[in-house]
């Protein structure tokens, strides 16, 4: 069984199935990228894997446990699975260090002193030790994106999931972000990301996945899939992303 | 520029006025009848004001008198502006002069309205041979009555800050229970939802009749011991906390769900969530709604004296039925005036400031 299995998931907002019956399954240290016009479902998918979404059918299963359904505690599950957003969605009311340790401190069990060196070294990392104390909205989109994915790994999270972390930044900031992903990858973090950065995509990803309307349509290497893509959507998709200058 | 274009001028060129008088008149007839008005009035003052107050009310009507005079500084510039734009031969300076005429001819109209208005009010209160003035503003009861007014009114604060306390609390855990989510939280959720439904539905002074009155009677342990400064405090709670908790409500809702994503993903419960990320962002955004409620809660301190309480209301009430005169309760308005002045000038500092923040 995979690191992380998803069979059989459908889910629908009122009357309109949003994911179609997905099976996916991510190995340890595996990168996944999804991608897919918008609206496609990928939000959703990685909300619904974050328990974030109820599932209506189908099953996930983490690490040989299967951690969807009734009576799971989506508390636990979470601090398992990491997830950023487009938004990056910081708590404006707390500095960049009390974001980075608010977990830790109330749900990791660190004291305070413990929490702060572990956020300092991360902080350090992604070149942001000096923003410790600044609030998030004195911080470029770039800034504030580095700060939730820190905050994120500061869980110590065994998946990460990404959703176009990136949409949102001006073009020149992408690279700054990009470049943790990056390196967090060759760490050998299990990732699965939804992105519209195909460049990215080929370069970091072990398998890519083509969503459409809610189903995966195809997935596979990603010099296969964009070189030499098996269904014609993926195709039109991927003409489009080329005729918009992303590719 | 071709010869057709020229001769038919587009529609929407910009007019050069032709200059008037007329604004500038207009604005010094109403300083001129704002002025002679006040100078009768201060006439009236003097000739009615008897002994030593007679140079104290005729200096500050002669006061008066002397500072209408400056209704004419924007008449008088309405009147020059207007002449400087006759005397233009360029048409961009003309209609910025006839602009300013006209402006001002306004500016000075307002202003000689708003003397007349207070001038009506003071001839009112004059009127009939002052009988106004004796009624509500007699100096004698005042003065008498002012300092165990402002001793009850004590009472009145006490009741205010106290419940204020109690009602930020109550109406949180109201607002709480209102959000609780999913099917356990249904029947919380429909308590809440019926509490703050009915609260709000009946009259405070009802509330507090019914409390004040019935829980001695009913004889409930502890409740049933209370004073009646602590009915008071419990009747205004129960009211105040449903309005609060609407307030409270309106806070939480107005945070991005998105916040509640990034706490949720970070493991924290639905109440941690609400704890360490959605009430602080919602609490500072409520400030100036709930200041206004608190507002309404100090004045609604005076619906006690329904069960006897002896706060400011009723103090003056006693005054002014010995007296025969309602004095003693202009004291309290006056009080109350007070108070709620600087807090209501405070809510719009707050509302304005966040404005600016864009929040
Ligand atoms: N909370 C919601 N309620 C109703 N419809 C939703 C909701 N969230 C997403 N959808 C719909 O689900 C579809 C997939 O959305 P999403 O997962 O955000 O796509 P993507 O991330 O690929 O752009 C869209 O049609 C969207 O309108
Ligand atoms: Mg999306």
């Amino acid at each position: 069984m995979a690191f992380l299995e998803i069979s059989g998931l459908r889910k629908s907002y009122g009357d309109h199935e949003v994911l179609r019956g997905i099976d996916l399954a991510v190995e340890r240290h595996q990168v996944i990228c999804l991608i897919g016009a918008s609206g496609s479902g990928k939000s959703t998918l990685l909300r619904c894997i974050n328990a974030l979404e109820t599932i209506d059918a189908g099953q996930i299963g983490l690490d040989g446990e299967v951690v969807s359904g009734a009576g799971v505690d989506v508390n636990l599950l979470r601090r398992d699975v990491g997830m950023v957003f487009q938004s990056y969605n910081l708590f404006p009311h707390m500095n960049v260090i009390d974001n980075v340790t608010l977990a830790p401190i109330r749900l990791g069990g660190l004291s305070r002193e413990q929490a702060t060196a572990k956020a300092t070294a991360l902080l350090e990392r992604v070149g942001l030790a000096d923003k410790a104390k600044a609030f998030p909205d004195r911080l470029s989109g770039g800034q504030q994106q580095r700060v939730a994915i820190v905050r994120t790994l500061a869980m110590e999270p065994r998946v990460l999931l990404l959703d176009e972390i990136t949409a949102a930044l001006d073009p020149e900031l992408v690279a700054e972000v990009l470049g943790i992903v990056r390196q967090l990858a060759a760490e050998g973090m299990t990732m699965l990301l939804a992105t519209h950065e195909m460049g990215f995509a080929r370069e970091v990803a072990d398998t890519v996945c083509f969503l459409h309307q809610g189903s995966l349509l195809e997935m596979g290497p990603p010099e296969q899939i964009f070189t030499e893509p098996a269904e014609e959507r993926t195709r039109m998709f991927l003409k489009s992303i080329i005729a918009a200058g992303r590719l | 520029m071709t010869e057709t274009a020229q001769a038919a001028p587009r529609a929407t060129a910009q007019p050069v006025p032709t200059p008037g008088r007329g604004p500038a008149l207009i604005g010094l007839a109403a300083a001129t009848i704002a002025t002679a008005d006040t100078w009768a009035v201060t006439a009236t003052v003097f000739e009615a004001a008897a002994g030593g107050w007679r140079w104290v009310l005729g200096g500050a009507a002669l006061a008066g008198a002397a500072a209408v005079l400056l209704v004419y500084r924007p008449a008088l510039d309405a009147w020059r502006s207007s002449g400087r734009c006759a005397a233009s031969a360029d048409p961009v300076e003309r209609r910025a002069l006839a602009a300013r005429a006209r402006e001002s001819a306004w500016t000075a109209s307002g202003l000689a309205f708003a003397v007349l208005c207070a001038l009506a009010l003071l001839v009112f209160v004059l009127a009939n041979d002052a009988a106004v003035q004796r009624t509500f503003l007699q100096s004698e009861l005042i003065a008498t009555s002012a300092l165990d007014i402002v001793r009850a009114f004590g009472t009145n604060l006490f009741i205010a800050v106290v419940a204020q306390a109690l009602v930020l609390v109550w109406g949180l855990v109201l607002a709480l229970a209102r959000l609780a989510p999913g099917r356990v939280g249904r029947p919380i959720r429909a308590l809440a939802i019926v509490y703050i439904d009915v609260i709000r539905a009946v009259p405070a002074i009802i509330v507090i009749y019914l409390i004040g009155f019935g829980l001695p009677i009913a004889e409930v342990p502890i409740l049933s011991g209370l004073s009646q400064t602590w009915y008071a405090i419990l009747a205004l709670t129960i009211v105040y906390g449903a309005y609060v908790a609407e307030v409270f409500r309106s806070g939480i809702e107005s945070v991005h769900p998105s916040q509640v994503s990034a706490s949720r993903s970070l493991g924290f419960s639905h109440l941690a969530t609400m704890r360490h990320v959605v009430v602080p962002q919602a609490t500072k955004r409520v400030i100036p709604p709930l200041l206004n409620d608190f507002i309404s809660l100090q004045k609604d301190t005076a619906l006690v004296n329904v069960i006897g309480t002896i706060d400011a209301f009723n103090q003056a009430k006693i005054f002014s039925s010995n007296h025969f005169n309602l004095s003693s309760v202009t004291v309290v308005a006056a009080l109350f005036i007070l108070i709620t002045i600087p807090q209501a000038r405070l809510v719009d500092r707050l509302i304005a400031r966040d404005k600016a923040r864009g929040a």
